[in-house]
C-alpha cells in the first residue's frame, strides 16, 4: 500500500490539477489491475463501510501511544481530524510490509466477522509495520472518512490518458454502483461488450448558475424555460422491466422511494427519465424538510408514506427503449417524453411544463413569483441542446430567486475540520426573543479566508466558554444569513428549519440588539408556507 | 455545611503554602513575570523600570523598559530591533546579586542568547525558562536543565500530536527541496523568523547547491550576530543592484510577512516553503498556501517539555503560552503541582501569519 500511500501525499500536497492528473496517471501506469481498481473506487468516493467503530480506535491508539484518552480528545480538537491524530500520537513503526492496496482492503472487508480483540490485534499490528503516510492512508479508510480524492472528472480523464479511451464512454462506465470487491478493472472499464448493468445511470448534466442578465444568452424564445423544483436530482430506470433510481450524488435510492418503483412500473416503455424527486401532498409540493425524512433510511415505514409523499416532477428523457437520446435536441427530447408521460397511467408523475416566452422581461416576472409556487427560480436550457456529462457552461443555467434574508447575532463558533482546523470557521446565529437569543442556524460558508481570520481572532479574544471544539462568544457580531426555504421544525429550540442557510455580509454597521427577532422569522415562514 | 475531612484539610494546608510561596518570591502580575525582592520583571509586556531578557524575540523582548539585562549574545539583535536603549550583558552561569536574589542566566537552546533565567532567594529557586528547546541546532547554546523548586515553562506544542524529527534529517529534506527546485530552473524561497530560524536553516544550508541569498530583516539579523561572534556561509542580500537571472535555482531565506507580497514576486519562476513546528499539522500546512512545509520548530515538542519538567525536578510547575490547560493537566496526572498561567507571549505563532503583534520584519 505504500504506493497508494504516496499517490494520497502528492495528491494531498499540491492544489494544482495538473499535477495532481500526472500523479494519478504515473500511478495507474505502474499498479495492478486489482490496485487500480481499488483506486479508483476510493479516489472517486466508493469507500468501503466503516469496518471497526472510532472509540475501539481512539481507545488502543491511545494505548498504544501510552497517554490518557481525554488527552487523545484535546488533540483531536486541535487537529480536527481523527485519522491524523492517531497518525500523530502512535509510537514509530516496529516493522515494514509490502502488502498491496488490495490485499489491505480485503483485510479490511473481514474485519466486521472478527471478534473485537482480533480486529484490535489486527489493527495494531496494521500501525507498528506502516510509515506515517500509509498510517494517514489507512486511518482514513478505518474510520470511514477517506475523502481524499480528486473530482470525476479528473478520474475519467487520467483513465483516458491511461488507457486511450474515449472519456464519455469511461464517464458512462464508472457509473453506478459497482464495488471494487465485485468485479475487476478490466470488466468495468476496458471491456465493451453489450453486456452492461442494467442498473447503470447516465452522468448528470448539471448546470452553472447565471451571474450575467439573462439577455446575453440570446433570445428568449431559443430557450426552454422552466421552475427549478426544490427536491432531489434524480434518474428512473427502467430497463427490461426492472426499475432503479439513483440521486445525483449517484446513490441507488429504489428502497427509499416505493412511489417511484410504483410508477416505474406503470411506465408503458423501457426508458430513463431525469427529473426531480419532490414531496408532493394535496396538488403542491411540500417543503424540503419533508424529503430529507426520507433520506438515509433503508426503509421507509407508512407514517412517512402518508406524511410526505413523493412524485417526480419529469424534465428530460435520456433513453426510450433501448435508445440513448443524449445527442438528440432538447426540443425532441421534450417533445418524446411529454407523450411517454401521456401514455402512463399513474398519478405519480408530472411534467416539468415548460413556459411560452418571448421575452426575458416575461421570464423575469415568472422568476419573481417561484416561491410562491414552491420554486427555487428558472431553469433556462437552450432549445438546440444535447445532454452533456457534468457541469458544462452555455446550454443549461439556474436562474435562482435571490436568497431570503435576516439579520442575526453569532452565539457560538466551532472549529472547522482540514483546511481550516485550528480555525474557528462555523458559526450559531441566533435571534432575539424577548431578552433571550434563540439559536437558529448554523452557517459557515459565504466568508473570504481572511473575513474568517478576523472572526476566528474575535473568537478566540471573546470566549465565554469553551466546550470541546465549541465556543461561546460574546454576542457581538451580527450577520445577515441567506437562506433558500424555511419551515416549521419541532428538532429546532427556534421552531424553525432553514434551507441553505449561509452567510451572507457581516453588518458592521448594526449593533447585537438590532438584529432580528424570532416574530420576524415566523412572520417569514408564515409568507410562505400558508399559501 | 459540610465538614472538612482531613485530606481537604491537608490540601488546603498545601494549598495555604503555595500561594505564600507565590507571594514571597515570584508573581505574575499584569505587566510581567514579577520579582518583588529583586525589583525586576522578566520578559514584561508592559514598560517597566528594570527588565531581565530572555531572548530577543518581539514578544519576549519589548520596547520601553527603563533597562534591560540579557545574555550578551542577546546585545546586537535587541539593540538593533530596540534602537539605543539601556542594557547590559551577562555571560551564561554568572551569579549576580540584586537586592539579595542571586540571579544567573543559563542556555534554553531557543535562538542565539537565548536563556532560562535562573533566581535564588532563601534557599527558594524559580527558574523562567522563556522560549526552549532540547535538540541541538548548530547555532544556539544547547539547552542545559536547571535544578529547581518552581519550573515556568512554555506549552507552545505541549500535545503529543507534535513529534520533531532531528534537524539533521530536516535538513537534508530542505537541502532536497532546494536541490530538486534548482534542477528545474525554479528559485527556493524558504520562509522563516528573521531572528533565530532564518539563520538555523542558513547555518545547516548545503552552498554547493547553489547561491544564497537573504530578505533585508534577515541581513540586518545577520549583522547584528555577526558582532557577537557567529558566522555564515555566503550569502547575498536580495536588493536592486542584483542580478534578477541570479535568482534562478537559488535559495532565498525570507521572513514569513514575505508570503504574499510583491517582493516575492521579483524570484519568479519559484517555489515557497514554510519552516514551522505547525506545519506538523495537515490542516495548518494547506492554509499556510505555501508549495512544501518543513516541521523545524524553535520550540520544545511534547516529550522535550516532559524531560525537561522531569529534569529540573521542580515541584511546582507553571505553564504558560500555547496549550497551557491541557499540558498543566497532563502534568498533574503526573501527580506534578502544575498551574497555568496567563501571559502575552505568542510561541510560533508569526511563522504561520497569526501573530497579533506584528513583527517589524521591514527594515
Amino acid at each position: 500500500m505504500k504506493d497508494f500511500a504516496s499517490l494520497i501525499t502528492a495528491l494531498d500536497s499540491t492544489t494544482k490539477t495538473n499535477e495532481k492528473l500526472a500523479a494519478v496517471v504515473a500511478y495507474l501506469n505502474s499498479a495492478s489491475d486489482s490496485d487500480k481498481l481499488w483506486c479508483v473506487a476510493l479516489l472517486t468516493g466508493k469507500r468501503p463501510r466503516r469496518p471497526v467503530k472510532t472509540s475501539f480506535l481512539r481507545v488502543w491508539s491511545a494505548e498504544l501511544a501510552e497517554l490518557p484518552l481525554w488527552l487523545l480528545e484535546e488533540s483531536y480538537f486541535v487537529v480536527g481530524d481523527l485519522a491524523e491524530t492517531v497518525t500523530l500520537i502512535l509510537p514509530p513503526p516496529a516493522a515494514a510490509n509490502e502488502k498491496s492496496l488490495t490485499e489491505r482492503m480485503q483485510e479490511l472487508g473481514t474485519l466486521r466477522q472478527l471478534e473485537e480483540a482480533e480486529v484490535r490485534e489486527y489493527i495494531v499490528n496494521a500501525w507498528m509495520e506502516m510509515n506515517s503516510d500509509e498510517r494517514f492512508v489507512f486511518n482514513k479508510l478505518i474510520t470511514g472518512g477517506f475523502r481524499i480524492g480528486v473530482s470525476q472528472k479528473l478520474m475519467v480523464r487520467a483513465l483516458a490518458t491511461h488507457l486511450g479511451e474515449d472519456e464519455n464512454k469511461l464517464a458512462h462506465r464508472l457509473m453506478g454502483n459497482w464495488k471494487a470487491s465485485e468485479t475487476n478493472f478490466y470488466d468495468l472499464l476496458v471491456s465493451s461488450d453489450g453486456n452492461e448493468n442494467l442498473s447503470r445511470p447516465y452522468p448528470f448534466y448539471l448546470a452553472y448558475p447565471l451571474e450575467e442578465a439573462p439577455e446575453n444568452l440570446g433570445n428568449a424564445s431559443d430557450w426552454q424555460i422552466e421552475y427549478k423544483w426544490d427536491g432531489i436530482r434524480g434518474q428512473l430506470i427502467k430497463r427490461e422491466g426492472e426499475v432503479y433510481v439513483w440521486s445525483r450524488g449517484e446513490e441507488l435510492v429504489t428502497d427509499q422511494f416505493p412511489e417511484l418503483v410504483e410508477l416505474g412500473r406503470a411506465l408503458p416503455k423501457d426508458c430513463v427519465i431525469d427529473g426531480e424527486i419532490t414531496a408532493y401532498k394535496d396538488d403542491a409540493p411540500l417543503p424540503f424538510t419533508f424529503l430529507q425524512k426520507r433520506l438515509g433510511r433503508k426503509k421507509v415505514g407508512k407514517a412517512i408514506l402518508k406524511e410526505s409523499p413523493v412524485k417526480l416532477i419529469a424534465y428530460d428523457l435520456l433513453e426510450l427503449e433501448g435508445r440513448d437520446l443524449r445527442e438528440t435536441p432538447m426540443e425532441e427530447r421534450s417533445e418524446l417524453l411529454h407523450k411517454l408521460v401521456a401514455e402512463t397511467v399513474s398519478d405519480r408523475v408530472l411534467l416539468s411544463e415548460p413556459f411560452e416566452m418571448s421575452t426575458w422581461k416575461e421570464a423575469a416576472a415568472k422568476r419573481d413569483v417561484s416561491r410562491e409556487n414552491f420554486a427555487e427560480g428558472l431553469m433556462l436550457k437552450r432549445k438546440s441542446s444535447v445532454y452533456k456529462v457534468g457541469r458544462k457552461r452555455g446550454d443549461w443555467w439556474k436562474w435562482k430567486v435571490d436568497p431570503l434574508s435576516i439579520d442575526a447575532v453569532m452565539i457560538y463558533a466551532m472549529r472547522g475540520h482540514g483546511r481550516r482546523a485550528n480555525l474557528y470557521t462555523d458559526y450559531t446565529f441566533a435571534v432575539w426573543d424577548g431578552p433571550d437569543l434563540v439559536p437558529f442556524a448554523k452557517a459557515y460558508s459565504g466568508l473570504t479566508d481572511k473575513e474568517i481570520n478576523k472572526i476566528d481572532h474575535f473568537v478566540k479574544k471573546n470566549t465565554i466558554e469553551r466546550f470541546g471544539p465549541v465556543r461561546s462568544v460574546k454576542a457581538d457580531l451580527v450577520f445577515e444569513i441567506g437562506f433558500e426555504g424555511i419551515a416549521p421544525s419541532s428538532r429546532h429550540k427556534s421552531g424553525i428549519a432553514l434551507r441553505f442557510p449561509r452567510i451572507l455580509r457581516q453588518r458592521e454597521d448594526k449593533k447585537p440588539e438590532e438584529a432580528n427577532t424570532l416574530q420576524d422569522l415566523q412572520a417569514i415562514l408564515e409568507q410562505f408556507t400558508s399559501v | 455545611m459540610v465538614s472538612i475531612d482531613g485530606n481537604m484539610a491537608k490540601r488546603k494546608t498545601i494549598y495555604t503554602n503555595f500561594c505564600l510561596l507565590i507571594m514571597a518570591l515570584i508573581t505574575f502580575s499584569s505587566k510581567g513575570i514579577y520579582c518583588k525582592q529583586a525589583g525586576i520583571y522578566i520578559d514584561p509586556w508592559k514598560p517597566v523600570k528594570r527588565a531581565l531578557i530572555t531572548h530577543a524575540h518581539a514578544d519576549h523582548s519589548r520596547p520601553g523598559m527603563k533597562s534591560y539585562l540579557a545574555h550578551t549574545d542577546s546585545l546586537p539583535v535587541m539593540r538593533h530591533r530596540l534602537g539605543e536603549v539601556d542594557i547590559e550583558g551577562i555571560a551564561y552561569k554568572k551569579t549576580i546579586d540584586l537586592n539579595g536574589v542571586k540571579v544567573s542566566f543559563h542556555p534554553a537552546g531557543h535562538a542565539p542568547g537565548s536563556a532560562q533565567i535562573r533566581l535564588e532567594y532563601k534557599g527558594e529557586i524559580w527558574v523562567i525558562s522563556g522560549d526552549y528547546k532540547l535538540g541541538k541546532d548548530g547555532l544556539s547554546a544547547p539547552f542545559e536543565p536547571v535544578k529547581c523548586n518552581h519550573f515556568v515553562t512554555e506549552s507552545t506544542f505541549g500535545l503529543p500530536i507534535y513529534k520533531w524529527k532531528p534537524q539533521d534529517e530536516i535538513m537534508a529534506d530542505i537541502n532536497g527541496w532546494w536541490a530538486e527546485n534548482n534542477s528545474m530552473g525554479f528559485a527556493s524561497v524558504m520562509l522563516g523568523y528573521s531572528f533565530g530560524k532564518a539563520q538555523r536553516i542558513l547555518a545547516n544550508l548545503d552552498p554547493s547547491i547553489g547561491e544564497i541569498f537573504v530578505h533585508g530583516a534577515i541581513h540586518n539579523t545577520n549583522l547584528a550576530l555577526e558582532m557577537a561572534g557567529y558566522s555564515f556561509p555566503e550569502n547575498t542580500y536580495v536588493n536592486s543592484e542584483v542580478d534578477k537571472s541570479r535568482y534562478k535555482g537559488a535559495m532565498i531565506i525570507a521572513p514569513p510577512s514575505a508570503l504574499g507580497s510583491p517582493w516575492i514576486r521579483q524570484f519568479k519562476p519559484y517555489k515557497v516553503a514554510t519552516a514551522s513546528g505547525w506545519m506538523a499539522l495537515r490542516g495548518a500546512r494547506r492554509r499556510r498556501n505555501v508549495d512544501k512545509g518543513f516541521i523545524l520548530s524553535d520550540h520544545a515538542d511534547f516529550e522535550e517539555l516532559n524531560t525537561a519538567v522531569a529534569e529540573t525536578g521542580a515541584e511546582n510547575i507553571f505553564v504558560t503560552h500555547g496549550y497551557s490547560t491541557v499540558y498543566s493537566k497532563w502534568l498533574r496526572t503526573k501527580g506534578l503541582n502544575a498551574k497555568v498561567v496567563e501571559t502575552e507571549y505568542e510561541g510560533e505563532l508569526s511563522e504561520i501569519g497569526e501573530s497579533v503583534n506584528k513583527e517589524k520584519e521591514g527594515e
